[in-house]
Order: structure tokens, then sequence, then C-alpha cells
């Protein structure tokens, strides 16, 4: 690969991930918090209960202003896709293209049935209503496994030929179903389910520890985090799968993560630390570990970094093993509250609401939150200096363009807003629905919802 | 070598998408300069009310069609869209700065309460709306008249500041406002509101003779800038413009003879745009670029072609019939006895909090059981399946 022009990628690089890093929240509430408001209109109706229908009838009306941010982070998303990576898409967009196609249909249909929904509150039966709803959720997840699929293919390009630096043919089912597809795909949608349910379980911790013990709160606890309960034991064990594919498919992302800097048997485990020089600092390691979670095996041969030229191994290792011991070790917390509550719910029949419960409860979200991010920080960082997997440089990919970076700096102050506008559109909602007569509530008007009825 | 029909079909979609976007998008745009023109917040309050409430339904689908169509252009012609992306870097990102401007002021609008944010969101929402279809327009004229070089080494500044792209620059919001304005018109008519269907009526003629106007030196300019696509238009694509004249003029004698058919009026303001979509790109074909990159150059292999046509029918088959219900549920209020919110929020005592309150318990310990037991069930099966292999 010829550097035919000496771009600096990093403003490019800076931009794609804070957009991307932005945008992922949202989308994490585009996938699940249909799932979880489904959950609660399911409880009221079946049983009849004013405190979950009046959830899951606000709950939509978040969900409404959150879909609507994320509809524009996704455009910018895709817009970037080719002001920031002409390299790649001018190679490869015959390719990458038709995973995002798929999902701008499932983002279409999303978005079209919440305005169904948020009509047919007052309008339609209430079982008809639910399944009125059900299509969010479908859609949700399979404009996941699409959009995630492109990101799959990044990590393993399947289904095109080349000659001469063109493509000549692609195969759009090999393109979606990439080696990495199954893996990444699962792991992003139980991560969604994970922040969606935790951020909105942590949402009424707080209220609950504010003394608000009501059913309406116990409910909106409750429910959402039921559904991350059940969530965080799959994800774990799903991670644990996805890194021993990793070690396999992309080893030499898989020996950043690890620091295993030369190829080797009876490969420690190390627990945070800084990699200076070849050596590890301040990290506590578990002999052997590593090759046997690799392989079942103290033996397990681990390929390390030593095994590609210095040119062909991702930056800043140490920035990736610790977001991959950040997110591994959040990943147990909130397992760990999940669990607990699960024993207390098995033998007492009830939510759990001493302080010492709820305020790492609270604080649940923020942490499936981070550790998602640092997931991601992790494959994507991981991959460098690819964009495509033994492919593509990302050196070769970037825009040569100038004004990056002032593109990236006018971005970060818009995400800046938007940040404002999701956290405090929610916020003014909240109090607003404690302090305003119920008629007003009647009256409020969302994006995507019906205009208030005339008389 | 010519053009692969599957490439023309795809071309043909991708048309097809941009002229429901300058339809959609352009009446969505449309109304954020009316509302930027109403004057104070008196005066402009009866127009803005009727902007708002005609336009809010169909809002954010609109942004899909413009996903859409760069997820075409990318999939279909890469090479394109590449050089479009790095050659006109600053229009795009301008455009685009537009597009989350007005996003976050439609997210944000609908919760301000008090008079100065709404304000601000609203200008910068109605700031937002000149800025993108503008920006676009310039993307637009740059394309047409071959200033986008097939392998741009940095951004062309020339490429889209050349009189033609500035002039299709005010063309499109021209013609945005023009869009909104005709749509508005029935809107206003259909709540009986006589003086905003006057008011409305009066800003489609004036927004239609500078529209037209606009266009007449846009096509005047196009005759020394791109005789290709100027050749094309006065040649196989004429009846097109015609058709898009006539409907122009169509829509003005309805405005002038205060005829205002809803359906009419929609429809021929819309034929008057989507003509002129169509007449671009047939004037274009057989190129991307004229005359630089050729449309068999530049479209990518069958395969993805036939993945985007796959794309296409399914968009047909699934997102048509969920806007009709949409559309349905829209226009007859179906209602039944559902409870309201005051009848939910009494029921559910908010308020009277009853700290000692046991939570029911019905058997969800069952369910929770049988979760664990599948959790388990299915962390031996998947170890199994992706452990053994590696053993050996």
């Amino acid at each position: 690969m010829a550097h035919v022009l000496a771009v600096n990628p990093v403003p490019a690089r800076s931009q794609m991930g804070s957009s991307l890093g932005f945008h992922i929240i949202l989308a994490c509430f585009g996938i699940a918090f249909a799932a979880v408001i489904m959950t609660a209109e399911w409880i009221g109706i079946r049983r009849g209960d004013a405190a979950a229908m009046l959830l899951a009838r606000r709950w939509s009306k978040v969900m409404a202003v959150l879909v609507a941010v994320g509809a524009v982070s996704g455009t910018v998303l895709s817009y970037e896709m080719g002001l920031l990576w002409p390299g790649l898409m001018g190679r490869f967009g015959a390719a990458i293209g038709l995973p995002f196609s798929l999902e701008g249909i499932f983002f279409f249909l999303e978005a079209i049935f919440v305005g169904v929904y948020l009509y047919g509150w007052r309008r339609l039966p209430p079982w008809a209503h639910w399944w009125s709803g059900m299509p969010i959720v479908v859609f949700g997840i399979l404009g996941a496994l699409s959009v995630v699929a492109a990101n799959s293919w990044m990590n393993s390009p399947a289904g095109y030929t080349l000659s001469h630096g063109k493509i000549t043919r692609v195969d759009p089912v090999s393109v979606f179903f990439n080696a990495s597809t199954p893996y990444e795909t699962a792991h992003m949608v139980l991560a969604a389910y994970m922040v969606t349910a935790f951020l909105i379980a942590g949402v009424y911790a707080v209220g609950l520890l504010r003394g608000r013990r009501d059913r309406y709160h116990r409910l909106g606890f409750g429910i959402p985090f039921a559904l991350g309960a059940i969530a965080a034991p799959l994800q774990v064990m799903m991670g644990d799968i996805i890194a021993r594919f990793t070690a396999t498919n992309q080893p030499v992302k898989f020996a950043a993560m690890e620091y295993v800097a030369k190829t080797a048997r009876d490969v420690p485990e190390w627990l945070g630390g800084i990699f200076i020089n070849g050596h590890v600092y301040f990290g506590a390691s578990i002999p052997a570990f590593d090759s046997i979670l690799v392989g079942f095996s103290p033996h397990t041969r681990v390929i390390g970094w030593d095994s590609v030229p210095a040119a062909q191994r991702p930056p800043l290792v140490t920035l990736i093993h610790l977001s991959f011991d950040l997110m591994v070790g959040l990943g147990f917390f909130l397992l760990a509250l999940a669990a607990w509550q699960g024993w207390w719910w098995l033998f007492h029949r009830r939510l759990l609401v001493t302080a010492w419960f709820l305020v790492p409860s609270a604080l649940g979200g923020v942490a499936a939150v981070a550790a998602m991010e640092a997931g991601w920080i992790v494959t994507e960082v991981g991959r460098q200096p690819w964009i495509v997997y033994h492919v593509l440089l990302v050196s070769n990919a970037v825009t040569p363009a100038s004004g990056v970076p002032v593109t990236l700096g006018v971005i970060l102050a818009l995400y800046a807003i938007l940040t404002g506008v999701s956290i405090g559109v929610p916020m003014i909602m909240s109090r607003r629905w404690r302090q305003e007569t119920p008629a007003e509530e009647e009256a409020e008007q969302v994006p995507y919802g019906p205009a208030p009825a005339a008389p | 070598m010519s053009p692969s029909p599957d490439a023309i079909a795809v071309a043909a979609i991708l048309i097809v998408v941009v002229a429901a976007y300058a339809l959609f998008g352009g009446a969505d745009f449309g109304g954020g300069i009316w509302d930027l023109l109403a004057g104070g917040a008196r005066r402009g309050a009866a127009p803005r009310a009727l902007i708002e409430e005609s336009i809010t339904p169909v809002w954010e689908a609109n942004h899909v069609w413009l996903v859409f169509v760069l997820v075409l252009l990318w999939t279909a012609f890469p090479p394109a869209f590449a050089a479009i992306m790095t050659a006109l870097f600053v229009p795009l990102s301008l455009s685009l700065l537009g597009i989350v401007l007005r996003g976050a002021g439609f997210a944000f609008r609908h919760t301000a309460q008090q008079l100065r944010m709404q304000q601000l969101t609203g200008a910068l929402f109605a700031a937002a709306s000149l800025i993108t279809p503008f920006f676009m327009g310039t993307v637009v004229g740059a394309v047409v008249t071959g200033q986008v070089p097939v392998h741009p080494v940095g951004n062309v500044l020339a490429a889209w500041t050349s009189p033609t792209a500035i002039l299709t620059g005010f063309l499109f919001v021209a013609a945005c406002a023009y869009i909104s304005a005709v749509f508005l018109v029935p809107e206003a008519r259909q709540r009986r509101h006589e003086e905003l269907t006057r008011y409305f009526s009066l800003r489609a003629t004036a927004a239609g003779v500078i529209t037209g106007a606009l266009a007449g030196g846009t096509f005047a300019e196009l005759s020394v800038s791109s005789p290709h696509v100027f050749a094309r238009l006065t040649g196989v694509a004429l009846p097109l413009v015609a058709i898009s004249i006539a409907a122009g003029i169509a829509v003005l004698g309805m405005l002038w003879l205060r005829w205002y058919h809803a359906l009419g009026l929609r429809i021929a303001a819309a034929i008057a745009v989507a003509a002129v979509v169509g007449g671009w790109g047939l004037a274009q074909y057989p190129y991307l670029f004229p005359t630089s990159l050729s449309l068999a150059a530049g479209s990518a292999p069958t395969g993805s072609l036939v993945g985007e046509f796959v794309v296409a029918g399914l968009a047909l088959l699934l997102v048509a019939p969920g806007f009709a219900l949409l559309y349905y549920l829209q226009q007859h209020r179906l209602l039944t006895a559902a409870d309201t919110d005051a009848d939910l929020r009494l029921a559910a005592e908010l308020g009277q909090s009853a700290p000692g309150q046991a939570a029911a318990g019905p058997p969800a310990t069952a369910r929770i059981t049988t979760a664990l037991v599948l959790v388990i069930l299915a962390i031996r099966a998947i170890r199994d399946l992706f452990a053994s292999p590696r053993r050996q």
C-alpha cells in the first residue's frame, strides 16, 4: 500500500469517533426502548395496571424525542462516511453500501411505526395498539443487524472480487453475513438492551432513593431492570465467545486487548496496567490464564503483535487494553447487580429497595454506557491502522480535503447541544408530569406524535 | 461502452428518490423559510401555527429520503460519491450543519414552553431551512457543470462557486419556498382560514415567479457552462422541461383565478418540480459527471446494483403500507374508549405515595427461574459448539 498523500487521519478519526460515540447511545434507545415500553404496556393491559400503562405512555413520548435526535445524528454519520472516508467509499462503497441501504429501510419503518404507536394511544383498542408497537421492536433489531453488519464487514471483509484495485463482483449475501456478523450483531443488540434498560432503571432508582416508593416508581425501576438483568448474563457469555473468536480472526487486535507482545504459550492475563517499552506497570497478572481463556488449556499458543511488522500494529495499546478491562469489569458489575436483585426476588418476591442496592443501580446506566463506549474503542482502535482489515489502510481512505479540524470542532459543539437536548427534554417532561394537571399532559406534543385533538 | 441496463435502472431509482426528497424535503425547508419570513411574534403567529400543524406529521421521515440518496449514490456509483464528497466538502458540510440545527430545533421546540426559548429554537430551525437547500443547490450545480474532478486531491472551491452553481443554490431555495407555499394554500383553505389562504396564495405566486425567473437564468447559464446538459435539455429532455413549465403556469393560473382545488394544486406543483428533476437526470445521461465520468465507468458491479433493486422493492413492499397505515390513522380519528392520561394518573394514585405498600407478587419467580435455566443451557450449548474445534 503506497501512501500517495500524507494526510493526517487523526482529526477525521476523532470526528468519526465522537459522532459514532454519540449516535450509538441514541441508537440503543432506538433498538431497545420499544421492548421496555411493550413490556410495561403488556403488564398494563394484562393486569389492568394503570401505573404500568401510564409508564408506557410517558416512555413512548420520551422515545419519540430520542428517535428524532437519533435520526439527525444518523444522517450525520451517513454524510461522514463520504465526507471523511471517500477512499473507503469510492473503492468499497459497492460492498459496504448494501447493509446500509437495508438499515435505511428498517429505520424508515421504525420511524413510521413510532408514529403509528403514538397516534394509536387513544385511537386503537388496547391489544391492537400493543401489536402496533411490535414492529418497532422487530425493525429496531433488524436495523441494528444491518448497520453492525457493515462494521463487521470492515473487520472480516468478504463477498467481493478485486481486480486492479477495483471491485468487479459483489455478493450481497456474503457481504452481509461475513464472519464477524453473528458475533458483533449479537453483542451490540444485547449492549443496546443493557444500556437502555439500565439507564431507564437508573432514573427510577433515583426516584426510589428520594422516597417516591409508589407502585409507579417500583414498576418504572423493575420493568427495565428485569430486561437488563436478562441481557447481562447473556452479554457476559457472548463477550467470552467473541474474545475467543477475535483471538483467531484478528489476533493482533486480541494481542493489544490482552498485552500479548510476543506469540507464546502460558500467556498471563493482565488486569489493568500500563504498557511502556515492553513492560506492564501497575498491572496484576494471573499466570497462564489468558491461554486458558483462549483455548481452555495453559499451553494454548496465543499470537502476539510481534507477528506483524510495527507499521501494522494498532497504536495506543494501553488505551485498548484498559478499555477492554473497563468493559469486562463493568459487565461483571452489572451482572452482579442483576444477580443480587434476582436472588432477592426469588426468595422475597419483592423489589430490593435498600440504598446499598439502589445507589449502584442508579449508576448502572452510566456504567452500561461506559462499557459500550469502551467496547467500541476496543474494536475500532484495535483494528487500526486498517479501515478494512488487511485490505485498506485508514491513511488511504481519509479525505484529502482540508477543513476536517474545523468540522471536528463544529461537530463537538453541536453534539454538546444535542446531548443537552436529549437529556434536557426528557427531564423537562418529567418535571412537567409531576407538576402539571393531567389535561396539560394530554395536550403535550412530541415529534412524530399527533397534534392535540381539535375539539 | 454503454451503461448496463441495471445501472440505468438504479440511476432511475436514484432520480425518483431525489424527486421525492425535492418534494417532501423541499416542502419542509420551505415551511422553515416562510416561518423565517413571517415577521414578529404577534404578526407571524397565525402562519407559523399553520406551518407547524401541517408539516409536523411528516417531518422527520423526510430525512430518510436524503439518507437513501446518499446510500444509493455510494452503493451504486461509488467513484462519483467519493469525488463529490471530497471536492464539495465545504458546501456539503454546511448543508449538514443545517440539517443538524433543524433536527435539534425540531426535537426541542415541542418541549420549549417559554416564548424566548421557542423563538430561539424557531430561529435556529428557520435559518437552517435556508442554509441546507442553498448549499445542496450549489452541489447539484457543481455536478451539472462537470466541475467535480473524477479524482480530486482536495476541496475544489471553484466547482461550487461558479455562477451556475450559485444560481442553482438560489433556485433551490426559491423552489422550496414555492412548493411549500403551494401546499400550504389548501391546508389553510381546509381550515376555512380565508386570510391565511390569501396570504399563502400571494406568497406562492411570488415564489413561483421568482423560481421561474431563476430557472430561466440557470437554463441560460447552462448553455455556456454545460453544453452537453444544455443540448439534451433542449433536445431529448425538452418534453419534461415543457411539462414542468406548463404545470408551473397551471399552478399560477389556479392561484390567480382563486380556484384552490386542493388535489389539483398539489399535483400540478409536484409535477412542476418532479419534471425538472427528471429532466435533469435525462439531460445528464449517459454521464454521472458531464462529460468526465460516464455512467458505465462509474457504476458498481451487478451484485450491488441488483442488491439496491431488491432494497427498493422492499421499500415499496414494506414502507408504502406502513405509510398508508399512518396516514389512515391520521385522517380517521379512531376514537375508542381507552383511558386518557388523566384516568391513568388517577388510577395509579400518583402523588399519594404509600411507602409500606407491598408490591404485587405474581409468579414471576417461575419466569426468572425458567430464564436462568435457559441461559445455563444456552451457555452449555454454545460453549460445546465453539469450544470443540479449537481444542484439537
